[in-house]
């Protein structure tokens, strides 16, 4: 203690002005001689409280700091000395490990989209030291550190898809590769954890990562991942007992193992079959199968939400004043380099996603929450729901995908051109002529079939790029030979599911949020360093069945997906013996109620229903967890449905 | 609430008109200002420090985080002058790219191991380490670290209700401890010529485990040969190039064996399997014949090696507190793992020598050293100094070690009866064999006095009873006399060198890579441990060195010579320089043979760290020399391209003292 007190008095006190000892005595002048000597000693003293005083600022913060260090500690320390777990709700594996439900199919975990890891093989000077280090979930601390030699390394080749020259950079492996997306974040971390509870291990479970940036097919070329997949799942059937494989894939996963399932069967050369022999079922969460209009705005603006995870990662970057105009330009120049972007693009045209005046979502009535549910279930008890066909007033037109509203702006504003002296990001846009941006916005609107013309005419190298990879039509005759083309094998509308009469499909999604459906456009507001010329018209209000919010149209749905999207095959396309689904597999729809967590203390919640947070969802993780230790969908229960979906099939007229 | 006080007594004493008494005030102020200054110094003070530290501290973060990565290079080629390119950036300038995918197979104790099921004390570590990393849960709550790391010790396998599993990927021993590297440097190399997850693979399991319970257990050998194969066929037919480390040699060995036997105890591979996928396998550091090491840790739990877990945490291992019980924990705990006693010296007294004479009789540590200086000196300096005995593996006394064999009277231990220990219950949670050891067992283990290989496997049987017969249905230490018998398909021959035939494979080349240079324990002199309760009967007797200051052969009770400070040069060498050279009846298809030995040279500075010129037995993953011989090996060299043999030490010379019938 003495030599922290010395130690602070080295510091900081220096002897301050002696003029504060004079003013003093001058103060103190009249007093005799005893009493100033006396005061002097105390003006010693003063002194040294005055000295106190003037580093106060400083000592303080000092203080402060120190104060909050410790504390910290100590409730770190306290952290450590409470038991791991509070007693709370038992987890579903604890559960139904005690019934009796143990291990017995191999477990494939198919990640989606964004969530799995990517690491550094090889790089620029500028990435020294990063070898093997996480550039993508992790920490991110490279964002802030260097940010543009990460997004150097992050962008693809702008002409092949695949890596630029001197760049590396892989897909970690193993189940860290998606366990956690970033500190405390989890992805699959509950579910292998619950599997794990029911005899589960590394030896009948795998994370089948692939680098999610690259197009289906280019995961093969370049770094053999489905083949790899392929012996795996071979492995494991023959080590686990001659047992099939459980398949779950997440999200964008789910049309990467419907390319695979094709591409084992053709070019893979497991032969027809294989499937058949090897997979008992999967079970998709949140699958994509239709695509997401999501993926539109973010290619066309880079400003929908889910792309902008990387908004919530890093939103003091993204939103800074001093980055603030070029970022998004980033981002979408990055993006734009990655195919499988364009994989996510609505399927089906028309067809599916509705024209200018129709759309199977168009009688949705958006009231959000438990609310509506609980209100249908009422009025299904009554003979008539007087009160649901009463606010249906005008049908949503949610079959225009993007709309540019009235609020765009004038003609005269956008022809002033932009200024090149602010050395902006090269976007494509820069190579788009301002006549085209400006036809686009006359077109006004924009539906599933023409967003693809869209697209094309804003951002053509990729769309050129990417369309040898994927394909969004719907097929008219499944047995016309083109269709052994490996860009439609990811389009569940133009594939046929594998001969497998024994395998079940499963989908499983959250219900009950808001999910962008459609969006109001306009033209951006003539800016110094913008070169996107559009964007979403977040002014765009209105009643449309309370649907509009901030220029974008919701329906029910996950959060990211549309129910939809990820219901229709499972609730009509393949659903019996149809065109698609030539053995008959049989097909499930399993629904989750999104409940929001009652507190904090629930972290993401035990009954989420959002598109990520679904994978600490409770019931969904016993759902898995049973059909992995060999219970059928019907032992289930068969489907599970809260939402329209069926009625909405019904509406969707498709040759089956 | 100080500091408002006094500013309010500041400002009342700036007005004196305010205050009634001016003196008055005068009078109590000292008093205040000490007791305020007393408030102060007491607590806050404290947290003035504790915040001054931490301020400074993040500011030299700031710092550390804003300097460029390439500054302590920088610094470091500033005082050392600026070091060799590392072996990938060089080859990669040659113009070699990746070809053969390469297989890495660590050996025991650098491999990580992590938990899956636990008992109730282990909440909160699903899927974190146990073994590697930090280390953390060791202080935290060592009985529980030392519960889930033990095995079964009837059955070899887990305990009811704990599963703990080897760790999968590259990251399973890159590094074993953060910042102490293992493999790390080779793939860090080797990803510079291109080489990436696709065709590189760290074949790690579970190495507490007997080899062919990795198999029953994990599938650990199916999932190595199916990669393997995977990884062929995906790098346009190229075979694979193995690597193993320490124990990981033996586990190799097992698994060529296991993969071209039939399918119920084999992989079913086919008997041309291993001449269709593998190139070459490249053994680092190989303790083929077995370590002396190893029995002095089943023995009493004492060599340097398995105190790896010592390194870790001496503070643990050696406190008073715990000490006595530290090393009976240790020893409980290695003596459920099966591997340990797949590393006892092999081959008997033909290989490690016999009561007389050991193969490496002549060995004079400073002799190397001489020879390069000065030739002539060598042969008048030998007869000089004593015969060492270094086939008396484990001898007790310092007179014994030293005796003529003549002298030393020896009474048969086996069969005599171990007589009832008196003890006691207190020792029951702690439970070592040694516990149903009485003293008629302790006796008669020290009156044989002096044990050679071929007697240390009695004598383990005899101490350990129930670990060797869990051992030795999955281990085998003889030399086959004739390898056509039908029983040596069994698997517990495998792993053994001296009693399997290698695959038939003429094309496939077999290295062996090695550091010499440094002393390595070869024999050791025991004593009886002074009695306690509770206690290890024996212990190596430290007070046993040479007198001579010259040859330091003896040392702190253990015999050394030539190796890579684990393996013996002649473990290590002998099957690739004289037992599979050529063809023999242990090498029917006549496959290559490389030794490569690296001269150890410790780094001249601690800037360099572990060094590049280690010959020690895991630094020598960081060598340049040896990384880039692999490298070359991968990128489609052969052996001879490498330049054939390159030998510092006496092996070719120990070796053709060794009588075996090839």
């Amino acid at each position: 203690m003495a030599a922290i007190l010395r130690f602070r008095k080295l510091c900081f006190l220096e002897p301050s002005s002696p003029s504060s000892c004079n003013e003093h005595k001058k103060q103190t002048a009249k007093r005799d001689e005893k009493k100033l000597r006396e005061n002097c000693d105390a003006g010693e003293d003063g002194l040294r409280r005055k000295g106190v005083k003037e580093w106060r600022c400083i000592d303080s913060c000092c203080w402060v700091i120190g104060l909050m260090c410790t504390a910290w500690w100590l409730l770190l320390f306290l952290h450590h000395c409470m038991p791991a777990s509070l007693p709370g709700a038992e987890p579903p594996g604890v559960r139904l490990r005690r019934q009796g439900v143990v291990a017995l199919h191999p477990v494939v975990l198919v990640p989606g989209i964004v969530t799995g890891g990517l690491e550094l093989w090889e790089g620029r000077p500028c990435s020294d030291g990063l070898f093997r280090q996480r550039l993508w979930a992790g920490s991110f601390a490279e964002i802030f550190k260097r940010p543009m030699c990460w997004l150097e390394h992050l962008s693809l080749d702008n002409e092949t898809g695949l890596d630029p020259a001197g760049i590396r950079v892989r897909a970690s492996s193993g189940l860290v590769a998606a366990d956690y997306f970033a500190p405390g974040y989890f992805v699959w971390a509950n579910l292998i954890e619950n599997l794990a509870r029911i005899g589960y291990e590394e030896k009948n479970m795998h994370m089948a990562a692939y680098d999610w940036r690259l197009s289906f097919q280019n995961t093969e070329v370049r770094d053999q991942t489905l083949s790899r997949l392929k012996s795996k799942i071979e492995l494991m059937y023959v080590s686990n007992g001659y047992k099939k494989v459980v398949v779950v894939p997440h999200s964008m996963g789910a049309n990467y193992f419907l390319h695979f399932m094709k591409w084992v069967e053709s070019a893979g050369g497991g032969g027809r079959g294989w499937c058949a022999k090897h997979i008992k079922s999967i079970m998709n969460i949140g699958p994509v199968f239709l695509g997401v209009p999501k993926a539109v705005s973010s290619i066309l603006s880079a400003e929908s939400k889910d792309v902008a995870f990387l908004r919530a990662m890093a939103p003091g970057l993204l939103d800074s004043e001093i980055f603030r105009l070029q970022a998004l330009e980033h981002v979408m120049r990055v993006s734009r380099t990655w195919d499988s972007l364009v994989s996510l693009l609505p399927k089906g045209g028309e067809a599916v996603w509705g024209n200018l005046d129709w759309s199977p979502e168009e009688d949705h009535v958006c009231e959000w929450g438990t609310r509506k549910y609980q209100q249908q279930s009422k009025t299904k008890g009554n003979e008539t729901d007087g009160r649901h066909s009463f606010q249906v007033q005008e049908p949503t037109k949610f079959g225009r995908i993007v709309s540019f509203g009235k609020t765009g702006s004038s003609p005269d504003a956008i022809s002033s051109k932009p200024n090149a002296s602010c050395g902006k990001v090269k976007t494509e846009y820069d190579e788009v002529s301002q006549e085209t941006i400006q036809r686009i916005s006359e077109e006004r609107v924009y539906t599933a079939d023409t967003l693809l013309d869209l697209l094309r005419s804003v951002a053509p190298k990729m769309m050129k790029r990417a369309e040898a990879h994927f394909s969004h039509g719907i097929a008219e005759n499944l047995s016309d030979p083109k269709y052994s083309h490996y860009k439609y094998w990811s389009n569940p509308l133009e594939t046929e599911l594998p001969e497998a009469p024994d395998m079940e499909i499963y989908s499983l999604y959250g219900v009950g949020i808001p999910t962008e459906r459609s969006y109001v456009y306009k033209l951006s507001p003539p800016g110094k360093c913008r070169s996107i010329p559009l964007q979403i018209d977040s002014s765009a209000d209105g009643s449309h069945n309370g649907c509009l919010k901030g220029g974008v149209y919701f329906v029910d749905g996950d959060e990211s997906v549309p129910v939809l999207s990820a219901g229709f095959m499972c609730a009509q396309g393949w659903k019996g013996k149809t065109r698609f689904n030539p053995s008959g597999s049989a097909t499930y729809i399993r629904e989750y109620k999104h409940i929001a967590p009652a507190n904090l203390l629930h972290g993401r919640g035990l009954e989420s229903g959002a598109h990520v947070d679904i994978m600490g969802n409770v019931a969904l993780i016993e759902d898995v967890l049973r059909v992995a230790a060999g219970a059928s969908g019907v032992e289930l229960g068969g489907d599970r449905i809260y939402s329209d979906i069926m009625k909405l099939s019904e509406k969707i007229k498709i040759h089956l | 609430m100080s500091l408002l006080r006094r500013r309010r007594r500041r400002g009342g004493q700036d007005e004196p008109g305010k205050t009634a008494d001016p003196e008055e005030e005068e009078e109590e102020k000292p008093e205040q200002r000490r007791a305020e200054k007393k408030k102060w110094s007491c607590l806050d003070s404290c947290c003035w420090f504790i915040g001054c530290v931490c301020v400074t501290w993040w500011m030299l973060l700031f710092l550390y985080n804003l300097m460029p990565s390439s500054f302590p290079q920088y610094v470091t080629e500033a005082i050392t002058g600026s070091p060799p390119d590392p072996p990938g950036l060089k080859l990669r300038k040659e113009g070699l790219a990746a070809k053969h995918p390469v297989v890495f197979v660590p050996g025991i104790v650098t491999a990580g191991l992590e938990l899956w099921e636990g008992h109730q004390c282990a909440q909160g570590l699903f899927r974190k380490r146990l073994w590697g990393g930090t280390f953390g849960s060791v202080y935290k709550r060592p009985l529980c670290w030392e519960e889930h790391m033990s095995l079964d010790n009837e059955t070899g396998l887990d305990p009811g209700g704990v599963r703990v599993r080897p760790v999968t990927g590259l990251v399973a021993a890159d590094y074993f401890a953060p910042g102490y590297f293992v493999w790390a440097v080779l793939i860090e190399n080797l990803a510079q010529i291109g080489y990436e997850e696709k065709t590189m693979y760290m074949a790690s399991y579970d190495w507490r485990l007997s080899f062919q319970n990795t198999e029953v257990r994990d599938q650990s050998l199916s999932r190595i040969k199916s990669h393997i194969e995977l990884m062929v066929s995906t790098n346009g037919g190229n075979k694979a190039v193995i690597i193993p480390h320490s124990m990981g040699v033996l586990y190799f060995l097992h698994f060529m064996k296991w993969v071209e036997a039939p399918a119920p105890m084999g992989g079913g591979g086919g008997p041309d399997w291993c001449a269709k996928h593998i190139k070459a396998v490249m053994n680092i550091g190989g303790p083929l014949l077995g370590v002396p090491k190893a029995v002095s840790g089943l023995f009493s739990a004492e060599a340097k090696d398995i105190a790896v877990a010592r390194a870790i945490a001496p503070g643990v291992l050696d406190q008073d507190l715990f000490h006595i019980q530290t090393l009976q924990h240790l020893m409980k705990m290695t003596r459920t793992w099966d591997s340990t006693m797949s590393m006892i010296p092999k081959g008997g007294d033909t290989i490690w020598g016999d009561l007389d004479s050991s193969p490496e009789d002549d060995y004079l540590p400073s002799k190397r050293r001489q020879n390069a200086t000065d030739e002539a000196k060598d042969g008048s300096s030998e007869p000089k100094r004593k015969r060492k005995h270094y086939g008396r593996i484990i001898s007790f006394g310092k007179d014994i070690a030293e005796a003529d064999s003549s002298e030393i009277n020896r009474v048969n231990f086996r069969g005599a009866v171990k007589g009832r220990n008196v003890a006691n219950d207190t020792c029951v949670d702690v439970w070592t064999e040694y516990q149903e050891m009485g003293f008629g067992g302790i006796k008669a283990v020290t009156e044989y006095k002096a044990y050679t290989a071929g007697d240390l496997v009695d004598l383990l049987s005899f101490v350990a009873p129930k670990m060797m017969a869990r051992g030795s249905a999955h281990f085998s230490y003889g030399i086959a006399d004739d390898l056509d018998d039908p029983k040596y398909l069994h698997y517990k021959y495998w792993s053994n060198p001296l009693e399997t035939r290698l695959p038939n494979a003429p094309d496939m080349e077999i290295f062996a890579m090695y550091g010499v240079g440094i002393p390595t324990e070869r024999a050791y002199i025991y004593t009886e441990a002074p009695w306690a309760e509770c206690h290890i009967p024996f212990r190596i007797d430290t007070s046993a060195s040479e007198e001579e200051e010259e040859d330091m052969c003896l040392k702190d009770g253990v015999l050394n010579v030539d190796g890579d400070e684990t393996v013996p040069v002649l473990s290590a060498g002998f099957m690739s320089s004289k037992g599979w050279r050529g063809a023999t009846r242990f090498n029917p298809s006549g496959m290559k043979n490389f030794v490569r030995e690296y001269e150890h040279a410790p780094p001249a500075n601690f800037l360099e760290g572990r060094g590049t010129q280690s010959g020690a037995h895991v630094d020598i993953m960081g060598n340049f020399a040896l990384i880039e011989d692999i490298m070359r090996v991968a990128a489609g060299a052969t052996g001879d391209e490498l330049g054939g043999d390159r030998v510092y030490s006496d092996i070719f010379k120990w070796s053709q003292k060794i009588k075996l019938k090839l």
